[in-house]
């Protein structure tokens, strides 16, 4: 039943109801008829069942070994391993697609159900333009990238899939990062209705702020999966390469964040509206042309989908209907909507407002780095390209000033801060940082890297400071305290958990800029002497694997004498492809990663053949991650706030009535 | 009313923005189908022209050089860009030894530290007359390189007659012994 013609057929019945998901609710809201834009909830689930389905039938034909099917074809064989099967549908440029407008349709479920208590015209009109995102991706699934095309005469086996993407890692990494840039598009979808309704208030900031944590949190641990995979894989010892695909993921990430911190404001008190609307339209654009950037083939990237200019084309006629509409609309309504919330610079809305900025100066230098190659090649014909070099220099100096404002923002009271109270909060953090970052430059010998270590524990210590002054430890009793614990809120907590998560992955770069590697080439029964541990190469085997054969070396590790571990690294030959693909050997504990990666070999046919191996001594690196799972967790704490749980407005004292 | 104005012209630039961008990658698009624009593609603009100018700081174990020591040369030079973090550039050591009887060969230190440099040299050899520290890359750039190794023969006056932007292999320097001779 789940043929491909059928999924092809459901595909083209959820472009429809999608289209009718915009079209018919915003037609209501403008009638203002209830009956048609009680029609946005069905025609939101009709479109997600039809969708589910076709994506159903893909995975059916890759899992059947189905190679009539086109994109089956090209990206699988039948020797493959039944998970590759699986992920694969979205290892390649039309699944992934549909894996997109799936989880867009999701969205749109997701909100239909969670937004009952929103009012009925601005709840229809957020479906509706949901809807309408949906509509623009379908139609370019099924005109330009459609997975369910035939082919003829159907060969007996696949061409099989790359190799590198045959990883455990890709079948998370890829939804759960698309995850987070749709999650964007619902604050987006506020936004444009927040504009068509002429109004925005706290209640608006607070409808919206949930779902921007949601796709922060889940973009974080895209982009930390994404970047682990690459540590992991590709055995280059690195873990970001400021490639323009990984740049296309920071860049809504950073404006997300800012979005993230004035929605609060918004919230809590009705100022940055016009602000925080650009935003939420600014970050969905940036996730969006992210997606072209990477489709298109104008920039030039290790992650090389099938790139294809009318796709290209196809794709910026989207952004240029949805972002360049949202943007037109927004220059048109901004100017009437009114700014209510007045505040001091020296207060939580101004410490907010000085993240913003410096967030969405980073967010413009990472544009620019990435952007200017083309720019310049299209302008006057020169080829060059923008690195490591360019984004340290103009990142890590705002990066720093964002670090040192991040401790303060939350010790901050709102409307006006007062700054005899922070000093008595933050002195004891201040003076331990700056004997941190002298011992740091003592024990480095670089400004940069003592800097930021400094400025990790700043951010750690504040919060710790700032949470025993919360509970008057011992300055009260100890009942009183625990007392005082439980009645923080869970907001407090997300917030200093968040923040701790990115001291900690500063912390993990810190610590990867200190690594130490050596590069041999050595015989069997040698070793190696690298950060006071001895690396012994003790045997080379051949092994057999599903659908490759490996080289597997084994390394012993030991230090002072004492036996620590064995690693394994292999290179991995797959026949189809006529592939090597390194398969790194990682050993941690969580302090340190030993990381080991096998090359060529030399002279294989003499008696003492040579292999060359590349060692890694990685200090702190887990903590990378570590730090932005910690960075999600702080985020899917703050969903669990009541307020945001049942959707009920904040609990408030009643208002006297006027004397 | 005046106020409005100016509000409404300020928030019309990230309209404007995006329309330019927008306009700048369709071009970049309808290049792309022509066929004149290419964002993979390595262009070597200085082959057959002079060296670029530049100052070579010495890594040991030897000493570094300039474009004026490179011009004044009466005999062919291949310059070698190397990294002991590279490892076709250890591939490619052995093929340098030999190659170093028959011609100069002068390397520059890619993006690599002082001691690394040495310890490599001190296990693989050391084919090079003059090796110049490029520790920041800025050199590679004035030169067009992208990535390591690449090789580049110079003739006597400083101009550059072949480049190789790979690790040299027994057919590439057989191709170019035949250039020199």
């Amino acid at each position: 039943m789940l043929s491909p013609e059928f999924g092809h057929f459901t595909l083209a019945l959820a472009c429809c109801l999608a289209g009718a998901q915009c079209l018919i609710p915003l037609m209501g809201a403008k009638l203002r008829n209830i009956r048609l834009m009680a029609l946005a909830s069905p025609l939101a689930w009709g479109q997600f069942i039809a969708l589910a389905t076709a994506f159903a039938c893909l995975i059916t034909a890759a899992v059947t070994d189905d190679f009539s099917v086109q994109n089956i074809l090209q990206n699988s064989a039948i020797d493959k391993p039944l998970l590759y099967k699986i992920t694969g549908v979205w290892g390649n440029h039309e699944g992934s697609i549909l894996l997109w407008a799936l989880i867009l349709a999701l969205f749109g479920t997701i909100i239909s159900t969670f937004s009952q208590h929103l009012p009925t015209s601005l709840r229809s009109k957020v479906i509706a333009i949901m809807g309408g995102s949906a509509t623009g991706f379908e139609l370019f699934c099924l005109i330009t990238s459609n997975p369910f095309v035939r082919s003829w005469p159907a060969p007996l086996d696949g061409q099989g899939m790359n190799p590198l993407l045959q990883d455990p890692g890709l079948a998370f990494h890829p939804p759960i990062l698309y995850m987070g840039y749709v999650g964007f598009a619902v604050p987006f979808a506020f936004a444009v209705a927040a504009l068509l309704e002429g109004r925005v208030d706290a209640a608006w900031g607070r409808w919206v702020r949930p779902w921007t944590v949601l796709a922060w949190a889940l973009l974080t641990c895209g982009i930390a999966l994404g970047s682990w995979w690459s540590y992991y894989v590709l055995g280059w010892g690195g873990y970001w390469f400021w490639d323009p695909v990984e740049n296309a993921s920071l860049l809504p990430w950073l404006t997300g964040t800012a979005l993230l911190h004035s929605a609060l404001v918004v919230e809590k008190r009705e100022a940055l509206k016009v602000w925080t609307i650009l935003l939420a339209i600014g970050t969905f654009s940036l996730s969006l042309s992210g997606t072209f950037l990477v489709r298109s083939g104008i920039l030039n990237s290790v992650h090389a989908f099938a790139s294809d200019p009318t796709r290209g084309v196809f794709i910026l006629l989207l952004l240029a209907v949805i972002s360049g509409g949202a943007l037109l609309l927004f220059a048109w309504r901004a100017p009437t909507l009114t700014q209510t919330g007045i505040f001091g610079f020296f207060s939580r809305e101004g410490s907010i407002v000085l993240n913003n900025i410096l967030l969405c100066t980073m967010a413009a230098v990472v544009l620019t780095g990435t952007l200017y190659p083309p720019f310049i090649q299209l302008l006057n014909g020169q080829t060059l390209s923008v690195g490591k070099p360019f984004f340290d220099s103009a990142l890590i100096p705002i990066a720093l000033l964002l670090f040192f404002v991040m401790a303060i923002g939350p010790v901050l009271a709102f409307k006006k801060g007062n700054f005899k109270q922070i000093w008595s909060t933050l002195r004891f953090p201040a003076l331990g940082s700056i004997l941190v970052t002298f011992a740091a430059f003592i024990y480095l010998r670089q400004i940069l890297p003592a800097l930021a270590t400094g400025a990790s524990l700043w951010i750690i210590l504040s919060a710790i400071a700032d949470y025993i002054k919360r509970l008057s430890l011992f300055k009260t009793t100890l009942i009183n305290s625990f007392h005082r614990m439980t009645g923080l809120p869970r907001s407090f907590y997300a917030t200093y958990i968040a923040h701790i998560g990115v001291a900690i992955t500063v912390l993990g770069i810190v610590g990867m800029a200190a690594s130490q590697q050596k590069i041999v080439e050595i015989p069997i029964n040698t070793t190696i002497h690298l950060a006071g541990y001895d690396w012994t190469l003790t045997d080379i085997q051949d092994r057999q694997g599903p659908n490759f054969v490996a080289t597997e070396a084994t390394i012993q590790i030991s230090k002072n004498g004492k036996p620590i571990t064995w690693m394994f690294p292999a290179r991995r030959y797959f026949e189809r492809q006529k592939q090597v693909v390194t398969d790194v050997s990682i050993h941690t504990n969580l302090l340190s990663d030993l990381y080991v990666v096998l090359g060529d070999s030399k002279n294989s046919d003499k008696p003492q053949p040579l292999f060359v191996l590349r060692l890694h001594y990685n200090p702190l690196a887990p903590w990378i991650w570590i730090g932005g799972f910690i960075m999600a967790i702080g985020g899917f704490i703050t969903l669990t706030d009541r307020r945001f749980r049942v959707g009920a407005p904040a609990l408030r004292k009643k208002q006297l009535p006027k004397a | 009313m005046q106020e409005i104005t100016r509000r409404r012209l300020l928030w019309t630039v990230p309209f404007a923005g995006a329309a330019i961008a927008g306009g700048g990658f369709l071009s970049m698009l309808t290049g792309l189908k022509k066929g004149n624009f290419d964002p993979h593609e390595i262009k070597t603009p200085i082959l057959n022209r002079p060296i670029p100018d530049f100052t070579l700081p010495n890594q040991p174990p030897s000493t570094g050089f300039d474009q004026t020591m490179l011009k004044q040369q009466n005999q062919p030079i291949l310059i070698n860009f190397f990294a002991s973090w590279c490892i076709p550039c250890l591939s490619e050591m052995g093929v340098l030894q030999q190659l170093s009887s028959h011609l100069k060969i002068w390397g520059i230190a890619y993006k690599d530290k002082s001691q690394n440099i040495e310890g490599f040299l001190q296990r693989n050899g050391n084919p090079y007359q003059h090796i110049g520290q490029d520790s920041e890359g800025n050199v590679g750039i004035e030169w067009g390189i992208s990535g390591v190794p690449e090789s580049f023969l110079i003739m006597p006056g400083g101009i550059i007659k072949w480049h190789y932007p790979k690790p040299l292999t027994a057919t590439s320097t057989q191709y170019l012994l035949s250039l020199l001779s």
